[in-house]
């Protein structure tokens, strides 16, 4: 009978939790969906109901930096994952697959720098850029995320590149194939998985950048959307903060990371924790 | 036979091949971050202000940098405000973590994944939204948190101001934190708890052990690995802390009371063209950093050399 109770009380428990957990995110999307007039009674309302509206999301659209912030995130985003994936790609096969002197230290390396704090170096970065004319460019940004992103995109692959037996390429090539032949045909198919999970993991890490964008994207025209999103909370927050409009932008900033991010969350947490959890 | 022994066999004679592979990598890795991480070190050890930005070139100073670290006071204040935030925040995400990855385990299929579902999202939010909506949660005349806090009977906390003093300030940004790192940690301690046959657990539980003692001989031993990992990442990513310092001061206040050592890197080089002085900084950061990170890249390689 006690099992049962304490089981019972277990489910309330996380339930309640999950309730905490999920409220911030339900909140932003609640108070998009509210006219600021509305929200800026003293009492909060805890569903939109009669108040439901869509203006805070046009009115957060209209204003005229979105696009272009939309722009500049887009194009950054897709410049590292390319960039990301075929170098990854062919980094991965070089540590998977071959025996080669420095290769130790080379693991070690990519294992160590993405440790590296981006708040440590990007004064040097900033001086770096500013010295070759690189700064508020999509150029500029995205060089920075790819040495960024690419230790730990190599790292996640590596795991995908071994796990395809080399046996079934010594058979391929005992048929007759080259060597290469016999990888394009029989394990890159097989890196499918693998290849968009890292794709999904670089876009995360792109279009959610802050640090390094707030210091080498200075000018007001070359914001990302995190910029855009700052910048939006404070130019309200100059007159009466306009709250619906910010969680509105706050929205469409989250939305398409939250879709992305649930369909490889099972690789991450595994490939960030290295070997320790076979998940 | 484990893939690694057979990409051995594999491989008939040395090439070059790998080297090639290798190449793109490595000139994005120099470029983004070898050359910068030069340029911090050696001017970390010289006077590189405003004047030697119009061209004046720079002077070496040896330590002088470092030594005048020493003598100031912000210095010591923002390290050691960044070092307390970051061990308690740290520690809490991953008492909380462990919490919830055992609540998982515990409880029934619909729970879980009500649960699992509910930290996903938290999880997902990027930092920029996730720091705006707690600044509006925790705004001082309409946030809901005040308002719900200030229906407790007997506690006034209408209009009390979070942001404004940094107690509270650095205890607003720690939940933050914890609220999004906490996922990750409780996910990852989960798939170590799946790992434990139930089989050891009944036959634990017929020898007699209470819960207690079935927690601390059976599941802590096992799932250690995995904490000493998690643990030392959150300390390596809270030490750290930028966007959300930045945006939660946005909203607060300007005081230097309320730096922590990145936002701290950033006042001395972009505000105070302090490139000298920043870059001493970052360099205290990053051998922190890399000690810490040290411990865990060890772990990393004894484990892919186990398998």
């Amino acid at each position: 009978m006690t099992v049962k109770l304490g089981r019972i009380l277990l489910t309330v428990l996380a339930i309640a939790l999950a309730v905490v957990w999920a409220f911030p995110v339900y909140w932003m999307v609640n108070s998009a969906f509210i006219s600021t007039a509305v929200l800026q009674q003293f009492t909060p309302h805890f569903f939109p109901g009669e108040y439901f509206t869509t203006s805070n999301f046009t009115g957060a659209v209209a204003d005229g930096s979105f696009f272009g912030a939309l722009g500049m995130s887009v194009s950054i985003t897709l410049l590292v994952v390319a960039f990301c994936l075929v170098f990854a790609f062919l980094g991965a096969v070089a540590i998977s697959r071959f025996k080669f002197r420095g290769r130790k230290s080379f693991v070690l390396a990519l294992l160590l720098i993405q440790m590296l704090p981006a708040e440590g170096l990007f004064i040097a970065q900033y001086k770096m850029m500013s010295s070759v004319g690189l700064l508020n460019s999509v150029v500029g940004v995205s060089v920075i995320y790819i040495a960024a992103v690419i230790p730990f995109t190599i790292w996640m692959l590596r795991g995908f590149v071994a796990g395809v037996p080399a046996e079934l390429e010594e058979a391929a090539m005992v048929d007759g194939l080259s060597r290469f032949q016999a990888f394009m045909r029989i394990t890159f198919p097989l890196l499918a998985p693998g290849l968009v999970a890292s794709g999904v993991y670089a876009f995360l890490q792109a279009w959610n950048e802050f640090t390094v964008a707030v210091v080498l994207l200075p000018a007001e025209a070359a914001q990302t959307l995190p910029l855009w999103l700052r910048g939006f909370v404070q130019a309200s927050a100059t007159r009466e903060t306009d709250w619906g409009q910010v969680m509105a932008a706050s929205t469409i900033v989250a939305i398409p990371v939250i879709v992305f991010f649930l369909l490889v969350q099972g690789r991450m947490t595994s490939g960030i924790v290295g070997g320790a959890v076979k998940g | 036979m484990s893939a690694k022994s057979s990409a051995v066999r594999i491989q008939p004679r040395r090439t070059g091949i790998p080297y090639f592979l290798i190449v793109p990598a490595v000139v994005f890795l120099l470029l983004g971050l070898g050359y910068p991480l030069v340029w911090q070190f050696i001017t970390a050890f010289q006077k590189y202000g405003l004047a030697q930005q119009f061209g004046k070139p720079p002077e070496w100073v040896g330590f002088a940098n470092f030594a005048e670290l020493l003598w100031k006071g912000e210095f010591w204040a923002v390290l050691g405000r960044s070092l307390v935030f970051c061990v308690v925040t740290a520690f809490v995400t991953v008492v909380v973590g462990v919490g919830m990855a055992l609540l998982m385990n515990a409880v029934g299929r619909a729970a879980r994944l009500i649960l699992q579902i509910s930290m996903l999202l938290a999880w997902a939010m990027p930092v920029a939204a996730a720091t705006t909506v707690f600044i509006w949660l925790f705004d001082r005349r309409r946030g809901v948190v005040n308002y719900l806090l200030d229906a407790i009977p007997g506690v006034d906390m209408n209009r009390y101001d979070w942001l404004g003093n940094p107690a509270t300030f650095f205890l607003v940004a720690s939940v933050l934190i914890i609220w999004m790192s906490v996922p990750f940690v409780s996910f990852a301690v989960y798939a170590g708890l799946t790992q434990i046959s139930d089989e050891v657990m009944e036959a634990a539980q017929i020898d007699g052990a209470n819960a207690w003692q079935r927690f601390t001989r059976i599941v802590g031993p096992m799932i250690r690995p995995v904490l000493s990992i998690v643990l030392l990442l959150q300390l390596i990513w809270d030490l750290r802390v930028f966007a959300q310092i930045t945006l939660l001061k946005d909203a607060g206040s300007k005081s230097g009371d309320f730096d922590l050592l990145g936002t701290y890197i950033y006042k001395l080089g972009a505000s105070a063209n302090d490139f000298g002085m920043a870059s001493a900084v970052s360099i205290i950061v990053l051998l922190i950093t890399l000690a810490l990170s040290w411990v865990y890249v060890r772990d990393l390689i004894k484990e892919d050399e186990g398998r």
